[in-house]
């Protein structure tokens, strides 16, 4: 609410309107304000502002999420009733309200209107969809509409800006009249008032509309047939799916390694400009290297807010929520959480905030508790490591990519896990009888770029918050405990024999030492690695022995041992507890990959492979590759997602239920995973 | 008879909606009540949700709740 532009004058408008009526579109043409189109469950869940112009007085335009009545229990519902009877804190009562009428679904989106009336506040309705509506060969008397409902009715076409003009001047007369409207509806009980707005809105509806072929099957209604065809449009949504995820991990390699080039040759920029030290470390080993470890992700995000943003703005989505509303409601969850599953595989953070219009909270609960299980990007780049340093190449059968089966065996474990959780927690403790699913199937439109692109970078943007705000301090915190205690560099080759000799901390060099090797976190190929003199290396380990991170790593060593796991490995997942892809960052580190720029080395890869525990045996194995990536499936190990539960469920004790449940699971399934692996003689 | 036995792309009328509660309430609201025509679409792949066409726009109801709808052809 803080980054919402406040009017000077103190005029407060509100834009409400039914899911689908052209709300969002009218808002973004009516603000030029960033903003996304209320499509689909999920879209709409903050409550957006921006400046609108009536006459000279700038007015503060809030735009309400999609409603279809106001006297439901949902959450949406309540923040906009909360809006109209001024009881959200920092925001004025309106002093009018624009309600969006779509014009091809008149009577519906005229319910919503009778209930506004009751706020006491001017309405004014914006006549959206008429050029579909005229096209269906309707015909619409909109003076007579006018007359009727008592309250001015402007015809408006956000797309071409038709209206517009006229919307300001109606608004502004609402206001300096402060027009209430008449209408009361009593019926007596709850049934009683709707059927006295509909039997309104029926005569209404009949004196202002004519229709001239009411029967037409409408083209959305022809699309159907074969888009939701119980084998067409499974065969279809299959399809899509499939699309959607070779964009996300093939189209989206590109642009990623342009990223990645692009931070490593920041922070080197950075280095070559600034005297060595702590700050320079800093800014380049915890800031550029942490941050930018993790907006390489953002083409990634792009491309599937691209995909979803079609999906719903066409109103596909909610197709697709018709088709698999029978599995989803299988293990006891809503058609409507496929969306924010969906948006899970690309992040779970957008996910989870996408569950607010399942109205259900035990439906919502279950739904936000599995999200964190679908492989999200940020797994990515671990799996991505591990099958290259240790599957690479290998076929079965001779011809199917063993690394592409394990990838999806990955995202497979990640869903049937989501769905034991979910079909356990819906019978103990989310029981609750089958949810009620009344969705509707908005007619198919063609896609507004200008709405999809603003959609993507909406989304787009929470990432990049999420990467410049809670990723950033813990890039710091992660840098400085890996950082501390500093190495006196004499103390060094005395050191050297003694293995464990330099536990105890020592003051800080000033100098390098480990960190010139942390340059912007090396993702995975390609990344030229360099070798440096033997007693440099044993330095660096040894000051990551020292360091914080690794005194945690050796505490954790006995509990993570069973799993086939060192302390370095430790020290990574301490760090990846931050979010997944730190892990391949910390191992870069952890493995000292990377010094001096003239000498040709190993990479991150073959570092992994060589890694030797103290008694000279190799750390890593296939199996134990398959066991973190296991581990990684179902851990949580993302400090933002946990914020963002925590938000959403507004309670502790079911984010940490969460916390809980998925470290137990990622534990238990890792330890069967490396002691099975043993059992039957893979080491 | 009740909406999920009415035959499919024949339009009926709405004579009762027994269900109460918020359920029943959102479907009312959505205009789904006696006296108005409604036409079953199809049904899902999996025989469940089901699509119904009211006031001319299509809503996905389960098979629950259209269990509560009593049509008349």
């Amino acid at each position: 609410m803080d980054e919402q532009p406040r009017a000077k004058a103190g005029i407060t408008i509100a834009l409400a309107g039914n899911p689908n009526a052209g709300k969002t579109t009218l808002f973004n043409s009516l603000t030029g304000l960033k903003q996304k189109v209320a499509n689909y469950p999920g879209v709409t869940v903050e409550r957006r502002a921006g400046v609108w112009k009536i006459g000279t007085i700038p007015a503060s335009l809030i735009d309400l999420p999609g409603l279809y009545s106001l006297e439901t229990t949902s959450l949406d519902e309540k923040i906009a009733r909360d809006v109209l009877t001024g009881e959200i804190n920092g925001l004025p009562k309106p002093d009018a309200i624009v309600a969006v009428v779509d014009a091809t679904n008149l009577e519906r989106n005229l319910y919503l209107v009778t209930q506004l009336f009751d706020f006491g506040i001017p309405v004014v309705v914006a006549l959206t969809m008429i050029d579909v509506f005229e096209k269906q060969k309707h015909q619409i008397d909109v003076g007579k509409l006018s007359d009727l409902l008592k309250t001015p009715v402007v015809e408006v076409n956000a797309r071409n800006g038709r209206g517009k003009q006229q919307l300001v001047e109606s608004v502004g007369e609402a206001i300096d009249s402060g027009q209430r409207n008449p209408f009361s509806f009593n019926g007596g009980n709850v049934t009683g008032k709707i059927f006295a707005r509909y039997n309104f809105i029926s005569d209404v509806v009949q004196q202002s509309v004519l229709h001239n072929d009411l029967e037409a099957h409408d083209i959305s209604e022809k699309i159907d047939r074969v888009l939701t065809h119980r084998i067409f449009g499974l065969v279809i949504l299959i399809a899509i799916l499939l699309l959607v995820f070779q964009a996300i991990f093939s189209w989206a390699t590109l642009p990623m390694d342009l990223l990645e080039q692009g931070f490593g040759s920041m922070g080197a920029f950075v280095r070559s400009q600034m005297s060595e030290g702590i700050l320079t470390d800093l800014l380049v080993d915890g800031i550029i290297a942490g941050v930018g470890g993790v907006l390489i992700f953002l083409p990634q995000i792009l491309l599937l807010f691209l995909f979803i943003s079609i999906l719903e703005d066409t109103g596909y989505l909610a197709r697709a929520a018709f088709l698999l509303d029978k599995l989803m409601s299988r293990v006891g969850l809503h058609g409507k959480a496929f969306l924010p599953l969906m948006s899970s595989f690309a992040c779970a953070i957008p996910g989870i905030m996408a569950t607010r219009t399942i109205e259900n909270r035990r439906d919502r609960f279950a739904t936000i508790l599995i999200a964190p299980l679908m492989s999200c990007s940020a797994r990515l780049p671990v799996y991505t490591l591990m099958i290259a340093a240790f599957f690479a190449g290998q076929t079965i059968f001779g011809f199917v990519s063993l690394g592409a089966v394990l990838m999806l065996a990955m995202y497979s474990l990640g869903i049937i896990a989501a769905i034991i959780v979910a079909f356990v927690l819906k019978r103990t403790i989310l029981k609750a009888p089958p949810p009620p699913f009344i969705m509707e199937l908005p007619p198919y439109r063609l896609p507004n770029l200008r709405t999809i692109l603003q959609n993507m970078f909406t989304r787009a943007g929470l990432f990049v918050k999420r990467a410049g705000t809670v990723i950033l301090a813990i890039s710091i915190v992660l840098w400085a405990l890996m950082y501390f205690p500093r190495q006196v560099p004499g103390l060094e080759s005395q050191a050297a024999s003694g293995v464990e000799g330099a536990r105890e901390s020592v003051p800080p060099s000033g100098a390098g030492g480990l960190t010139q090797q942390t340059q912007a976190a090396p993702i995975f190929h390609d990344q030229r690695q360099l070798e440096t003199p033997n007693s440099e290396l044993e330095s660096n380990s040894r000051q990551l022995q020292n360091s914080y991170a690794g005194r945690l790593g050796h505490f954790i060593e006995p509990v993570i041992q069973p799993l086939g796991f060192d302390w370095k490995i430790g020290v990574a997942l301490i760090a990846s507890f931050a979010a997944r892809e730190v892990l391949v960052s910390t191992l870069s580190i952890i493995y000292n990959v990377g010094k001096d720029e003239n000498e040709e080395s190993e990479t991150l890869i073959s570092a992994i492979r060589n890694a030797k525990r103290e008694d000279g045996s190799l750390v890593w194995s296939p199996l134990t590759a398959l066991t973190l990536m296991v581990f990684f499936v179902l851990a949580m190990q993302c400090m933002s997602t946990v914020a963002v539960v925590r938000r959403e469920t507004n309670s502790w004790s079911w984010t940490l239920f969460m916390v809980g449940y998925m470290t137990v699971l990622a534990y238990a399934a890792a330890f069967a995973t490396y002691q099975g692996g043993r059992l039957l003689g893979f080491a | 008879m009740n909406l999920t036995h009415a035959p499919a792309g024949v339009d009926a009328r709405i004579t009762a909606v027994n269900g109460e509660g918020g359920i029943t309430r959102r479907l009312m609201e959505m205009g789904v009540r006696p006296g108005i025509s409604v036409r079953l679409v199809k049904t899902g792949p999996f025989g469940d949700p089901i699509e119904i066409r009211v006031l001319g726009y299509s809503l996905a109801i389960r098979r629950n709740e259209a269990d509560t709808i009593e049509v008349e052809l």
